[in-house]
């Protein structure tokens, strides 16, 4: 039986209009309540979930749901990392829409729920911030290369860009024009296919937080978190090697490629090391993030201090 | 130092208890956010990147007194210069003391690697390097021995904060904020220097209130 995705059925626009309807109402509501009890504003709630003692494959335990969604970056809503959950506690994840295309034989645009249909195994993964902090995060998705054989990259393809949704009144950052929004972030074609790329649609066994870039992000765990890109909207595969957000905002600083490596320092910051949260005592950091041994001969021959 | 008109005692007064609240405060805020889980899940950098802040907006203050004493004839603003002084540095301690003792548990061969590497630590340590003398010699025994030496060692305050400044600049990721408190130390430096350019005329009639100007305050 073919089922129906309800992003389908109902336009963007007018379903939007009436979340915002539903959602003005809550508020109201809500605020009344809040109101008659005299009560302060509520902070999002962060649900404490069981680790089941898991941990990474080198036996780092998992970060904390709480730790995990409540400190990052994501600029589309705020600078302030203890501040983006907040903020994002409103944006509507449902209906999505991907839309692949660029170099393809079958270009398409795939719902959330084609997404899903993809696969949902989990991944433990290792996060770096380029700032110096990381976490142990367990992931559920799909390898992005199973999307890419669906759409049939032609033999011209030889990146992948990646796009951010732009929608400045669900994500206040974005008035900031200082930035060159939408967010872009690229892979060469060959790391795209790599099995560890994952497109993430869950965390914690749960449908992926609005905070951490839901309802679908790009993870690549040997790359500064950076590179992987929240709230994907647009997927195209391309000759010439995407400019990111970043790139174009300080070219001297993030490079295409941004593999984590203590040997290279950002040019203002060392990578030596890192701090897990929750630790106290800081991490020595691990060339591509310890996942050296399945993506370095991605990079064999490469100068990977001219290639940063 | 006598002056000829002031405001009244206990208007200085209050602006001093002003300052040594207001000083006080983030600490208050800093220490009571810890207390209460309302700091993030990585409280170290929240706890350096707090102090580090207040140590320049206090550092950045008590170097607008003498610009505000020049360009509005604020004589009691001079008497701040040196608790917002002080109280900048009791900052710059706590920063350097979390960076040094938390956030890198006193491993020094790593603070070693961190110094040379990241040259916002060195522009920061050098920073606290030519602030540390001026903190030490802040007592009035100390302005009496040093003598005419005193002013000239004082001077300092300026390449620490232009340092300080760079020390921010060159750890943000965009240099918006950095650049707004470069354009303060530019515009007190700015007054400085006309000063010193058209000083002579200035300095002469120093003891002089400009005319008109807050009149009114000078009675409330």
């Amino acid at each position: 039986m073919h089922k129906i995705p309800a992003s389908e059925i109902t336009p963007e626009q007018l379903y939007l209009s009436r979340r915002a309807f539903l959602g003005a109402a809550g508020a109201l509501s809500a605020a009344a309540l809040l109101a008659a009890c005299g009560g302060g504003t509520a902070a999002p709630a962060a649900t404490p979930l069981p680790t089941d003692g898991r941990t990474d494959e080198l036996g780092a335990p998992l970060s904390s749901f709480e730790q995990i969604t409540t400190y990052n970056n994501y600029y589309e809503f705020t600078t302030d990392k203890a501040g983006v959950a907040r903020l994002a506690q409103q944006f509507q994840t449902s209906p999505w829409a991907v839309q692949v295309g660029g170099l393809v034989g079958k270009p398409r645009t795939f719902s959330l729920e084609e997404l899903l249909a993809l696969g949902q195994e989990e991944r433990i993964y290792r996060l770096r911030c380029v700032e110096g902090w990381s976490m142990v995060i367990p992931w559920r998705g799909f390898p992005l290369h199973k999307l890419l054989a669906a759409v049939e990259p032609q033999a011209g393809a030889k990146y992948v860009r990646f796009e951010t949704l732009f929608r400045p009144e669900a994500m206040p950052g974005q008035h900031d024009q200082l930035y060159p929004w939408p967010y872009v972030e690229g892979l060469r074609l060959d790391e795209a296919m790599h099995d560890l790329t994952l497109l993430a649609t869950g965390l914690y066994g749960r449908d992926l937080t609005p905070q951490n870039g839901g309802p679908v992000r790009l993870v690549v765990p040997w790359k500064y978190g950076f590179k992987s890109i929240k709230a994907v909207v647009k997927i195209d595969l391309v000759a010439e090697a995407p400019t990111s957000l970043w790139m174009a905002l300080a070219p001297g600083e993030y490079g295409f490629y941004a593999n984590v490596n203590p040997e290279v320092a950002h040019p203002r910051w060392s990578q030596a090391s890192e701090r897990r949260i929750g630790e106290l005592p800081r991490r020595p950091t691990l060339r591509f993030n310890g996942y050296a041994d399945q993506v370095a001969a991605l990079y064999a021959g490469m100068d990977l201090r001219a290639n940063y | 130092m006598p002056a000829e008109r002031r405001p009244a005692p206990t208007i200085r007064r209050l602006v001093a208890l002003a300052v040594h609240l207001g000083s006080l405060l983030p600490l208050a805020l800093l220490l009571f956010a810890g207390a209460t889980g309302q700091l993030s899940v990585n409280p170290i950098q929240d706890l350096t990147l707090r102090t580090g802040k207040t140590a320049l907006v206090l550092l950045l203050l008590s170097l607008a007194c003498t610009p505000l004493n020049l360009l509005l004839g604020w004589k009691w603003a001079l008497g701040l210069r040196k608790p917002l002084g002080l109280y900048s540095f009791l900052y710059i301690c706590l920063h350097l003391l979390i960076f040094a003792g938390v956030d890198y548990g006193l491993d020094f061969g790593q603070i070693g690697q961190a110094i040379t590497e990241k040259r916002y630590v060195l522009a920061g340590l050098a920073s606290f390097l030519l602030l540390l003398p001026l903190a030490l010699t802040s007592t009035k025994g100390a302005m009496r021995r040093l003598g005419r030496w005193w002013r000239r060692l004082h001077w300092l305050v300026y390449p620490a904060a232009l340092l300080a400044v760079l020390h921010f600049l060159w750890l943000a990721k965009t240099a918006r904020e950095p650049l707004i408190f470069g354009a303060v130390l530019l515009a007190v430096l700015a007054v400085r220097a006309l000063r010193s350019l058209g000083a002579p005329a200035r300095i002469a009639n120093r003891s002089a209130q400009p005319p008109a100007q807050g009149s009114e305050k000078r009675h409330g």
